[in-house]
């Protein structure tokens, strides 16, 4: 028996040690690590749609709760004013779940851009979502309140051909972009006021 | 306890560099040796381990009772394995992106346990940490040599810079999973040339 308990108490100091350690280097490389994968992930996707930029919206970020789910809201700063702002949204596609990025202007509440990040879409079909510049270049000015539907479905979006659902997808995102951004603007325009101060 | 800590060293350079002599951890050398980048990289992080893993159990090794000694070297390994892949997130992420789930599977790799196991467990420490540099210096070289001939020849890069100018077809065979068969085969073979008497 006290075989036994020596055994158990050898095992249990360790791996209480070894968690302990890990716990701390984890709370040290946590923030590097989250934007070490924002940078990669969706770092090229904030970019383009940030084209112009002065700031790193990337570090310029705000974490905001949306029912009890935090989000990243990224800044962007164009003439010196923070007045754009890009988020994340998740659609439902053809292979599974589309995240999409989608840039609004914080002053008339139009879309700047809409970038495709994670998917697992068709290669060379669906794929087109984040590889074809001109589809995604089809939400840029408009207002992001409208209603996004693909042309089949009786809206103003060209479908790409052969990826209806891609397509549907990206525009179920950014329609939920819409309603997030509805909600959470003044939290938004607070914070970045705060920021400032 | 005749040999020095020099003759602990060297041994994994040569006479027991592992996946040539020893044969052990076969699965990375495979898969990861596509290109000379990958190959350090994971070289560098199995070192890192089998050198930390080695100290550790060399100075615990009159403290853990023989019959959890298993299940307190994977502790101590394991360890060790999630700060290399933290460490990498944050500070190498594409990298870590390429090497994928073969960091983590450093856990599960034969020659750490192996070398905790058959050399640490009975010897000093400073014996151990010679072992464990020597055996993680042969596997970065064994690991490197490997993928330079499967680069070259794959690619016709080396370190992703071209070597041969833009008329050469790459031996694309090289690259895929075969090829690194074939490869780790002819090295072999040409290992046990070299070794016979």
């Amino acid at each position: 028996m006290r075989e036994m308990l020596k055994l158990f108490i050898a095992v249990v100091v360790f791996s209480c040690l070894s968690g302990g350690v890990l716990a701390a280097i984890q709370n040290v490389t946590k923030e590097r690590i989250e934007y070490q994968q924002l940078k990669f992930i969706k770092g090229p996707t904030i970019k383009g749609i940030m084209e112009g930029c002065s700031n790193d919206p990337l570090i310029d970020r705000l974490k905001i709760l949306d029912e009890a789910k935090e989000m990243n809201f990224f800044i962007g700063k164009f003439e010196g004013k923070p007045n754009a702002v890009a988020f994340e949204t998740f659609g439902k596609g053809f292979g599974g779940v589309l995240g999409v990025i989608v840039g609004v202007d914080l002053e008339n509440d139009k879309i700047i851009g809409v970038g495709v990040t994670t998917h697992s879409e068709t290669p060379g079909v669906g794929s087109r979502a984040k590889s074809d510049p001109q589809f995604a270049a089809q939400f840029k000015g408009l207002p992001i309140a409208e209603p996004f539907k693909v042309k089949a479905d009786g809206g103003q979006i060209d479908a790409l051909s052969g990826a209806t659902i891609s397509s549907r997808g990206v525009c179920g995102a950014v329609v939920e972009a819409g309603e997030i951004y509805k909600k959470l603007k003044p939290t938004i325009i607070e914070k970045i006021k705060e920021k400032r101060g | 306890m005749a040999k020095t800590a020099v003759q602990e060293f060297t041994k994994g350079l040569w006479a027991e560099i592992p996946p040539f002599r020893l044969v052990l951890g076969l699965c990375p050398t495979l898969a990861v040796t596509k290109g000379v980048e990958n190959a350090i990289g994971m070289g560098i992080a199995l070192t890192f381990v089998l050198v930390c893993s080695n100290v550790i159990i060399s100075l615990l090794r009159n403290s853990i009772p023989k019959r959890v000694r298993i299940a307190c070297f994977i502790v101590v390994i394991a360890t060790f394995v999630t700060v290399v892949e933290l460490v990498m997130q944050a500070f190498t992420y594409p990298l870590f992106l390429k090497l994928g789930i073969f960091i983590p599977l450093i856990v599960v790799n034969c020659i750490v346990l192996g070398r905790a196991e058959a050399f640490a467990a009975k010897n000093g420490v400073v014996a151990s940490l010679a072992d464990g540099l020597g055996m993680g210096i042969g596997y970065t070289l064994a690991l490197t040599s490997l993928a330079i001939v499967r680069e070259v020849l794959g690619n016709g890069t080396f370190y992703n810079i071209p070597v041969f100018g833009p008329s050469f077809e790459p031996f694309s065979f090289m690259v895929q999973a075969p090829g690194a068969f074939v490869c780790l085969g002819l090295m072999l073979c040409v290992m046990n040339m070299l070794g016979k008497k």
